[in-house]
């Protein structure tokens, strides 16, 4: 549990770090489009690691949800990139959401059974919160196309939906 | 043609013997849209035998479900009629993202 803080702490000093330092303005939108989309392939990757590993009922069709919901964001963010032809840009925060995500991924491969089941369930309830905290203070107010920014919008309400309903999964499995 | 106006002057005549029978309300349609991760406006006045439509607008797959009184799947895209049987205060949600919620009022 103090890992997965740990790892929550360091994510969220690497959002907003990165936009207060490296990015006085803020990230451009084809940045914003790179982290946003690989914060949804991150939670997919863990959803579809849950559903190999996992045999409880509410912790699959939690992830089972995950994958689904966090797929159709991308797929609606894909089109939009296309659309707007913005080519989404690799940057520090994307970087580090990836590398924080494997050593995730890493750590709860080698977790069985409840074990397993508890540190992917509060790994989600962290993860949300992170991703929600840049969501709504970094990344919404910088986007600057109208229609990213009504995107990233319906991804939060979304998210805030996965956040509550991870930390009811989470107390549910101690 | 003779024939269907043979038929035509049947139906009326039946439906002027029924008429007084079917005095009760012809049952209705309301719509209720799914949008932006809500339910939207509900119908107010719906009465047993009415139906409601479930439009799903996100590209979320939704359910409109009351334990043990209706479940209705609503896959992105979806339109999905529902007759609703009994009257009732009927606390509703979707039961893949439980903060989407409401109450569907069904008078007798």
């Amino acid at each position: 549990m103090a890992h997965t803080t740990l790892i929550a702490a360091v994510a969220v000093a690497f959002l907003l770090g990165t936009s207060a330092t490296a990015q006085a303005a803020g990230p451009t939108d084809p940045q914003i489009a790179h982290i946003a989309y690989s914060a949804g392939a991150i939670d997919i990757a863990a959803g579809k690691q849950a559903l190999a590993r996992s045999r409880n009922k509410a912790v699959r069709a939690f992830a089972t949800e995950m994958v689904r919901d966090h797929q159709a964001v991308n797929d609606q963010a894909l089109a939009l990139v296309k659309k707007l032809h913005v080519t989404p840009q690799p940057n520090p925060t994307s970087i580090a959401l990836a590398k924080q995500a494997a050593v995730a991924l890493r750590r709860l491969s080698h977790l069985h059974g409840r074990s397993f089941d508890r540190a992917y369930a509060a790994n989600e309830v962290a993860y949300h919160k992170t991703v929600n905290g840049a969501l709504a203070d970094t990344l919404i107010p910088a986007a600057h196309n109208g229609e990213l920014k009504a995107l990233l919008q319906t991804g939060l309400t979304l998210f805030r939906e996965h956040q509550q309903h991870a930390e009811h999964l989470s107390a549910n499995l101690k | 043609m003779k024939r269907i106006f043979g038929i035509a002057a049947s139906l009326t005549a039946a439906m002027l013997v029924t008429g007084p029978v079917a005095a009760k309300p012809a049952a209705r349609t309301a719509t209720v849209v799914v949008d932006k991760l809500a339910f939207g406006a509900l119908p107010s006045n719906l009465r047993v035998g009415d139906s409601v439509v479930w439009v799903n607008r996100d590209i979320f797959r939704h359910s409109a479900t009351a334990a043990g009184h209706f479940d209705v799947d609503l896959p992105p895209g979806a339109r999905r009629r529902m007759v609703v049987r009994r009257a009732g205060a009927f606390t509703f949600l979707c039961k893949y993202h439980p903060g989407m919620k409401g109450v569907l009022k069904v008078s007798p």
